[in-house]
């Protein structure tokens, strides 16, 4: 019996070995053959979201509006060996010489594979991830959508009567910390007796979930909600339907809530994809860590809707300047954490790149919530 | 600013009205499934039916602007994969748990591939009925704002109920439940009560999925069901076959999701892992109670090839 198994093995490594020179040896011929790039996308969602994935998938289609690439896209692919599956596809059988695997979970292990196993494929992550020592044409890039958030919040600590905001988080990670405290910061900049009431939901995508964290919070007297979770869409509706305010979050959710939307951050992908391409077509090196907020273009914030008064429109406008000129640091000292100890020396300042911000484990004060 | 605020009181309300409001399809599928199992069969699949209503409700009642049309068409086409599932259990050495798990994943794979356009849309919604106009608290409003088929699944259940005990049909399907071969005596087909079972049940878990898509949280996406058609299958055996008694489950389901969002609103933020997992808790914790050596699986339909 064991003899059985160890020949089926072993013929069914060598079929898989024929098979996947068979599959890669047309793949080069046809990728040089066809002389323009081929650039895939590969989402974990839905592209029509109104959320992550849209947001992406709006950079895509700027991608192919340039003209000269092929582009391909791929909804739904979940972070496991899938996604290794298809990113072999998109180079084997189209071609693809510029990937953005899009999902943050994609990165370990599955592009770091994917791009020592092909060189001369560029890979390119959203989330930051990349470090010393990993493949050459594998590149990270992230947005400092803090930023965006720090106005939502201004705008937000204007329009609210109760003094109570909502932020309807998925999990405790460093990235939605930033985002709840640039929020809270930013709205207890307008009125320090503002608090941030945040609900985690558990995990990126659970709508029954965020429907029910939404209901909660406005029963508690909370009038303008924000979040960060795959797709705002349900909680935007949810919370147009009860009457109260939201500022939006990925993209815009503006068409959704025609009253209560305030203004939202968001993802510029259209804006940097499109400069990743040129370099590559060109034969730039591009770097292996691309950020940016506000300054840069990377992330960008929504209109104002028209239940936002005069008065807070002037105040997010002035900080957005200062955003755009003089390099404003959200966290700037001192800041105490919701449990009283000081984070943020006075006098100290943690500005937009500083590392510290990345590995964040705490709520600021006024902040309601706790990581565990 | 505090005549807004409910505060602790806040808690039970949020608990009650998310009963109300998450219930309702976990009380649609069980009461499908315990028609379905109460005639011997189990069928995995009502989670893949879950989806695939809410799927076809969503669309139907998007591109003819009637919700009521969506929920009807939900049903129908529940009703066309529960007769598939009946029909494939009938062929012999067919496996019903492993054939709805294929359903499950046939279900879930079709709504997503045919959903594809129905995701940015909105469709109309369901009308709810507003039972707190007595009161002046917007909460309390909002919490009563009660959506029509929550009242047709809690009518639902004890007129089950009445007819599973009472009517000829129900005998018949309780007959073909706990013994096939009496009932093949008496010259009843086994095989076609089951179909006509397995598709009532179907109908009414396309029913609970269009509540999911045109009710709340009101609109299509692929994360919608997050396993709410498992759990409500699992919910039967916990409510003992009983119609009525899946109704309570449901709500007690319901008011269980809503619970760790609800402490986390109010300030109890400690542990919301644990509280979000309050559903999971309080089945297990029923199950180890209520389970005796003697009557574990009192009530059982003797034809169910998990007391067989």
């Amino acid at each position: 019996m064991s003899d059985i198994t160890r020949i089926s093995r072993r013929a069914l490594l060598k079929g898989a070995a024929v098979g996947a020179f068979g599959l890669a040896a047309p793949g080069l011929s046809s990728a040089f053959a066809a002389g323009a790039l081929t650039v895939g996308f590969v989402y974990v969602g839905s592209r029509d979201d109104y959320g992550y994935n849209q947001a992406h998938a709006a950079g895509a289609s700027a991608v192919k509006a340039m003209g000269g690439v092929k582009v391909l896209e791929e909804e739904r692919v979940p972070e496991t060996i899938e996604v290794q599956k298809t990113l072999e596809s998109m180079i084997a059988l189209d071609g693809a010489g510029l990937l953005f695997p899009t999902s943050f979970g994609y990165y370990d292990p599955h592009v770091l594979k994917m791009a020592a196993k092909h060189k001369k494929t560029t890979f390119m992550h959203a989330g930051g991830l990349w470090s010393e020592g990993h493949p050459d044409n594998a590149h990270s890039y992230f947005g400092y959508i803090d930023e965006a958030q720090h106005l939502s919040g201004i705008v937000a600590a204007h329009v609210t009567k109760s003094k109570k905001l909502g932020f309807i988080a998925a999990k405790p990670i460093p990235q939605v910390l930033r985002n709840i405290n640039a929020f809270a910061l930013g709205a207890r900049s307008v009125d320090p007796s503002i608090t941030v009431q945040v609900v985690f939901t558990g995990d990126w995508s659970m709508p029954v979930k965020e429907a029910e964290a939404t209901n909660s919070l406005i029963d508690q007297g909370v009038d303008v909600v924000t979040c960060h979770v795959d797709s705002p869409k349900v909680i935007v509706t949810t919370a147009e339907g009860r009457g109260i305010f939201t500022c939006g979050y990925h993209a815009s959710q503006a068409s959704l809530a025609p009253k209560g939307y305030l203004t939202g951050a968001e993802w510029n992908w259209e804006s940097l994809y499109p400069s990743f391409v040129t370099k590559v077509l060109a034969g730039e090196t591009i770097p292996h860590i691309v950020r940016g907020g506000l300054k840069a273009g990377v992330v960008k914030r929504s209109p104002y809707g028209a239940a936002v008064p005069e008065a807070a429109r002037k105040r997010a406008d002035s900080v957005f300047d200062a955003f755009m000129t003089k390099d404003y640091a959200i966290f700037t000292g001192p800041i105490r954490d919701n449990k009283g100890n000081s984070v943020i020396a006075a006098g100290a300042a943690q500005g937009q790149t500083d590392i510290a911000l990345e590995k964040m484990n705490y709520l600021v004060e006024g902040v309601v919530g706790s990581l565990a | 600013m505090d005549d807004m605020a409910l505060g602790w009181w806040g808690v039970p309300l949020a608990v009650l009205a998310g009963a109300i409001r998450v219930s309702t399809p976990f009380l649609f599928v069980s009461l499908g499934e315990c028609l379905t199992e109460t005639g011997g069969r189990v069928n995995l699949g009502l989670e893949g039916t879950l989806v695939m209503g809410a799927m076809s409700g969503f669309g139907i009642a998007y591109l003819t602007g009637s919700p009521w049309l969506g929920v009807l068409v939900a049903g129908l086409v529940g009703a066309m994969l529960g007769a598939v599932h009946a029909s494939l259990c009938a062929l012999p050495r067919v496996n019903d748990i492993a054939l709805g798990i294929a359903m499950l994943m046939l279900g879930t794979g079709l709504a997503f591939f045919l959903g594809k356009p129905l995701i940015q849309p909105e469709a109309p919604p369901l009308p709810a009925l507003d039972l707190g106009w007595w009161s002046d608290t917007e909460q309390i409003r909002s919490a009563l704002r009660v959506n029509a088929l929550f009242f047709v699944g809690a009518l639902l259940a004890p007129v089950l109920l009445w007819a599973l005990r009472n009517t000829r049909w129900g005998l018949i399907l309780r007959m073909v439940g706990d013994s096939a071969e009496t009932a093949r005596a008496i010259g009843y087909s086994p095989d076609r009560v089951r179909l006509y079972a397995t598709a009532a049940g179907g109908f009414l878990a396309g029913v609970g999925g269009s509540f999911l898509s045109l009710s709340y949280p009101g609109s299509w996406n692929e994360g919608l069901s997050s396993g709410q058609g498992i759990t409500a299958v699992a919910l039967v055996i916990f409510a003992r076959w009983n119609p009525l008694k899946c109704f309570w489950a449901s709500l007690l389901f319901g008011g269980a999701s809503a619970l760790g969002p609800a402490l986390q609103s109010v300030g109890v933020t400690q542990g919301y892992h644990l509280f979000n997992a309050a559903p999971y808790v309080l089945t297990l914790a029923i199950m180890v109670m209520t389970s005796t050596a003697r009557g574990k699986m009192a009530g059982a339909p003797g034809e169910l090839s998990v007391s067989r």
